[in-house]
């Protein structure tokens, strides 16, 4: 009896604990820093000089694909958002958002796929396909230089509560979670490599690592995958309602599509 | 603890630490409690195989970078492998420092000394969430690295 007393004793510290945890405030270095700062300065240069940086073949590819009719509407993007995409000029900032219609939460890629099924008659693209990351490179440029600023109130906040909860989460073989590198270490060395503070505000980048461009859901699954933890899917509620979360940790952060990692 | 059977053939000694880990689980509660009085289980003396630990194969270990190397946080004595990680401290001098005994407890459960700790615990699969398919049951080290890596980390005596 004295045992059960003692465990319930300690259970109720341990939930009091948690409680607590849950109101403190996030611990995100504040000013938030690009990951840009944390990169050696010859990728740096890769990133600064847009003659250079091999980011913007796919910018290149998505101007293409933004005037080129697609599916049985015959509708091309710019039809409807402006032949270089001036009406979506700061939307790439505004995401992830939840759609008014469906409540779901949607990042640009399932923008994208959401405009070519309902109203393009077109198939969706792939994930982490050349075409999509392509547009979201393209969509994203354009916004190029303005604040991220998502919204985590009002019908967002379920979202936003859920993405927090995975951020803080120990999870992998290797027992971490995203804030023990991104927020408490950030700036410190793994191996060669300088933690960043894991902000998103580049997406899709041009990783060194992976020779080609890759989605903010890809590097989720990179990190994940790194710390031995199984990854949850692309466009899955997890890596969507994580999106959320940490784009607003950048929040005011410039946009600057295409960023170059390592 | 009897763990002479704990030879672990690669891959992994998944059922072995399991094993580790029922003895530990009454462990568990024991820390519990310790940790609510500020104390924490210290050291593990008894090794976790009869073979004792090989110095230089634990530090090829140790330099091995598919294996969790202790080189992504911790500077070392091995002046030939570039970019050593300053996340934890650096290990020059850790042989003077603890014991065996206590070596050993910061690699196999580092957490039993410290819940927060960013250490992953290298001969532990329980108190695991999300493991990827293929480590799930699976312990980082096998008993035998553990013990090598002990032995390696016994000779590191100097400071830098």
């Amino acid at each position: 009896m004295r045992g059960i007393a003692t465990l319930a004793a300690l259970g109720a510290v341990l939930l009091a604990a948690a409680a607590a945890r849950a109101q403190e405030p996030d611990p995100t270095p504040r000013p938030p820093v690009s990951g840009y700062a944390f990169m050696a300065p010859a990728t740096q240069e890769l990133q600064y000089d847009d003659f250079v940086n091999p980011g913007f073949f796919a910018i290149d590819r998505g101007r293409r694909l933004w005037s080129e009719p697609s599916g049985a509407s015959g509708a091309a993007c710019a039809d409807c958002h402006g032949a270089e995409g001036e009406d979506l000029v700061g939307a790439a900032a505004r995401l992830p958002a939840v759609d008014p219609e469906s409540g779901a939460l949607m990042n640009l890629e399932g923008r994208i796929n959401d405009c070519r099924e309902s109203r393009m008659n077109a198939d969706p693209y792939s994930h982490e396909s050349d075409d999509l990351l392509a547009l979201t490179a393209y969509v994203s440029h354009l916004s190029r230089g303005m604040p991220v600023s998502v919204a985590v109130d009002g019908p967002a906040a379920p979202f936003f509560a859920q993405g927090r909860a995975l951020y803080f989460e120990r999870r992998g073989q290797l027992d971490l979670s995203c804030t023990q590198c991104h927020d408490e270490r950030a700036g410190q060395m793994l191996r060669g490599d300088r933690i960043s503070q894991g902000h998103v505000n580049g997406f899709p980048i041009y990783r060194l690592k992976w020779f080609t461009m890759g989605s903010r859901h890809r590097m989720f699954e990179w990190c994940n995958t790194s710390l031995r933890a199984e990854p949850f899917a692309p466009d899955s509620p997890e890596y969507l309602a994580l999106e959320l979360y940490v784009a607003w940790r950048g929040n005011g952060l410039p946009i600057e599509t295409p960023a170059v990692r390592r | 603890m009897r763990v002479d059977g704990m030879r672990a053939s690669p891959p992994t000694s998944g059922a072995e630490a399991v094993h580790l880990g029922a003895r530990r689980g009454a462990l568990g509660l024991a820390v519990a409690l310790c940790l609510a009085v500020g104390a924490a289980a210290q050291e593990m003396p008894e090794p976790l195989t009869a073979e004792p630990g090989n110095p230089e194969r634990g530090r090829l270990v140790v330099r091995d970078l598919g294996a969790a190397s202790c080189l992504i946080c911790h500077a070392m004595p091995i002046p030939e492998e570039p970019d050593h990680g300053d996340i934890g401290p650096p290990l020059h001098g850790v042989g003077a420092r603890f014991t065996p005994a206590e070596l050993r407890q910061r690699l196999v459960d580092p957490k039993a000394l410290d819940p927060d700790t960013v250490m992953p615990s290298y001969f532990r699969v329980d108190g695991l969430r999300g493991v990827l398919g293929r480590y799930v049951g699976r312990t980082i080290y096998t008993a035998q690295q553990v013990e090598d890596v002990v032995a390696y980390l016994a000779t590191l005596t100097e400071a830098p």
